[in-house]
């Protein structure tokens, strides 16, 4: 009964009536005053992310480029107010989900809400809602910062006053000021990525996707960024960003999903993921980072699965269980093989290892 | 809503030709090309073909201005190809903005771009002997159906930049398309010349139609069916290709 008022209602809405006619038509069926307050308040309620929490919803999608599955059944629920990380290689499915999730992209199946709405129905009611960091910075290089921004701001159906008031708050804000009427053309990476995130939120979405959004950045660059990602997440914005970098994740999300051709394989809190792993990382740094090699399958039995490999630092990583004793195991091994240890720490696991535990392979390996 | 659309289509044209002023290059690049055109097909080709450049500027200008428009369509479809391969189509596409908008904007732009080029490339012909023998209204006419084949054009331009996604593609496609239509047809010379199977091509080619239009209008000689072949080309243009580029658009995956 009551869902059936609330499709008359909209229905009646759709076809112009005003909300006196709606409310004069519904006393006059014998509804009372009262009872109809009631229901569409709950309705309301019901349709606000806030109240369940809950401001993705992502139930088996699916999406495929002809034999390529990207998306192979994700399900997925992300809470109002978090920061989530989707965490995997190239290829994973990642940038194919962020496209479903902000309406760039129709999945083949499955069930999508985003900020309380149908993300293949509503796309347009949607796109009000939300702002989207592409992997690529998408600025007009022609075109000023302030005149981006603008841009932006108009076709969000800000009056001029508006976008431009806006952008004066958003140059601000990312520091971007006395560059604001330079062609955005002579930015650097970095102040590119920053405009590019500025016109994200041009609309003050409550819910923001980035994707990538530190790739290609120089270390001092990326710190910034992380710097203002935090910021907009203190002001109470939910981010859903995806990344290659295990650091990233650690560094910004309460949430870490894990995502490996098409699915999400694991999921949690940075501490719940490295408590996966169990017990600790063995690393083992070598004097001569040729020895990796011949100290890998010396060491193997002491631990939990593959020691990991890194030629470049020296070093051999193996997960463990009973730490302290492995380590003095290890230096006897390795001593007696006469491969010179420079240094040999037992750490807690990185969310590199927990990647590499639960897909066999590293996050940074496939290309 | 249909203001809104209307709203966004400005913004577009807007942020389309401000692109053309802060890079005059392409604008000027695009007009001295056909400039170039006009001056050696004038004087090295004019005596040969009609025994005088004195009459041959006046056949020629109406065929190379309506040259012009179409290889300027070409820059429709780099230009959304160009900002496709920058994301800028993919912002677009996230914004609750009208779904025409980006491609009515687009072509717009280009065919505002063409008034200021067929203008140009007027003013040039005069300059080198070109004259107006059929009244002005009758030439102000000539250049509208210039610029409405331009902007059909611009349309097909559009589709094959969003099929094809990258500035260099969609370069290499446009001169596939776009030469064997503009010299098998008469903007240079008269299809009577030609070889009997080029001519069967050049005699149906929606070009020389548009080409034989304008220049009747301008030189007042018989307009005969041409005009209506010329319009029923760009009404068919226009009804396969608007829809098929913004379904391009839409799906861009």
């Amino acid at each position: 009964m009551n869902t059936s008022l609330i499709s008359y209602i909209e229905e009646a809405k759709r076809t112009g009536m005003s909300n006196r006619d709606i409310v004069h038509a519904l006393t006059k069926a014998g509804w009372d005053i009262h009872d109809l307050a009631t229901i569409v308040l709950d309705h309301i309620s019901s349709q606000d992310p806030s109240s369940s929490g809950l401001i993705i919803e992502v139930d088996n999608l699916k999406k495929s480029y002809g034999p390529v599955q990207a998306l192979a059944g994700v399900s997925l629920f992300v809470k109002a107010g978090t920061v989530t990380a989707l965490l995997g290689p190239n290829g994973a499915g990642k940038t194919t989900l962020i496209r479903v999730l902000t309406t760039l992209l129709k999945p083949d199946s499955g069930m999508v809400r985003v900020a309380g709405l149908d993300a293949i129905k509503d796309d347009q009611a949607l796109r009000a809602r939300i702002g989207l960091a592409g992997q690529y910075a998408a600025i007009d290089e022609t075109l000023t910062g302030r005149e981006n921004l603008e841009l932006v701001g108009r076709l969000y159906h800000l009056s001029p006053e508006v976008s431009r008031k806006r952008a004066d708050e958003l140059l601000h804000q990312f520091d971007l000021v006395d560059a604001g009427n330079r062609s955005a053309k002579t930015y650097s990476g970095g102040m590119r990525r920053r405009l590019d995130l500025a016109a994200s939120l041009v609309n003050k979405p409550a819910l923001l996707f980035l994707d990538e959004p530190t790739t290609g950045l120089d270390p001092r660059s990326r710190l910034a960024l992380w710097r203002i990602i935090k910021d907009l997440v203190a002001a109470g914005t939910t981010v859903l960003l995806t990344t290659q970098y295990l650091e990233e994740a650690d560094q910004l999300a309460d949430h870490v999903m894990v995502i490996d051709h098409g699915r999400v394989i694991e999921q949690g809190t940075t501490k719940e993921l490295k408590n996966k792993v169990g017990g600790d990382v063995l690393e083992i740094h070598l004097d001569d980072h040729q020895h990796v090699y011949k100290a890998a399958p010396l060491i193997k039995h002491l631990g939990d699965s593959e020691p990991r490999i890194n030629e470049e630092d020296g070093t051999v990583a193996i997960p463990v269980k009973k730490g302290s004793v492995v380590l003095i195991d290890a230096v006897r091994i390795l001593d007696d093989a006469q491969l010179k240890i420079s240094d040999i720490v037992l750490r807690r696991p990185t969310l590199d290892d927990v990647f590499l535990s639960l897909t066999g392979h590293r996050a940074e390996d496939i290309k | 809503m249909i203001s809104q659309t209307l709203s966004d289509i400005i913004v577009m044209t807007k942020r389309n030709l401000l692109r053309y002023m802060r890079v005059p290059q392409l604008v000027v690049f695009s007009t001295i090309q056909p400039i170039m055109f006009l001056l050696l097909f004038t004087y090295v080709f004019g005596g040969a073909i009609q025994g005088g450049t004195g009459s041959y500027i006046n056949y020629l200008l109406p065929g190379i201005i309506v040259q012009t428009v179409l290889f300027g369509a070409m820059m429709t479809g780099i230009a959304l190809a160009d900002d496709l391969s920058k994301g800028m189509i993919d912002r677009f596409r996230s914004l609750p903005m009208a779904r025409s908008a980006v491609l009515a904007g687009r072509t717009i732009s280009d065919l505002v771009r063409n008034v200021f080029v067929v203008v140009t490339m007027t003013i040039v012909g005069m300059l080198i002997g070109f004259r107006i023998e059929h009244g002005f209204f009758n030439f102000l006419g000539a250049l509208g159906m210039t610029l409405l084949f331009g902007f059909a054009f611009s349309w097909i331009s559009a589709t094959i930049g969003l099929i094809v996604k990258n500035v260099e593609t969609a370069q290499s496609a446009g001169f596939i398309w776009v030469f064997p239509l503009a010299f098998a047809s008469s903007i240079f010379v008269r299809v009577e010349t030609m070889s009997k199977g080029i001519r069967m091509f050049a005699e149906h080619n929606p070009i020389t139609y548009v080409a034989n239009t304008v220049r009747a209008l301008s030189l007042g000689t018989p307009v005969g069916n041409n005009v209506w072949y010329a319009l029923a080309w760009m009404f068919g243009i226009f009804i396969v290709f608007i829809p098929l580029a913004v379904r391009h658009y839409r799906k861009i995956a």
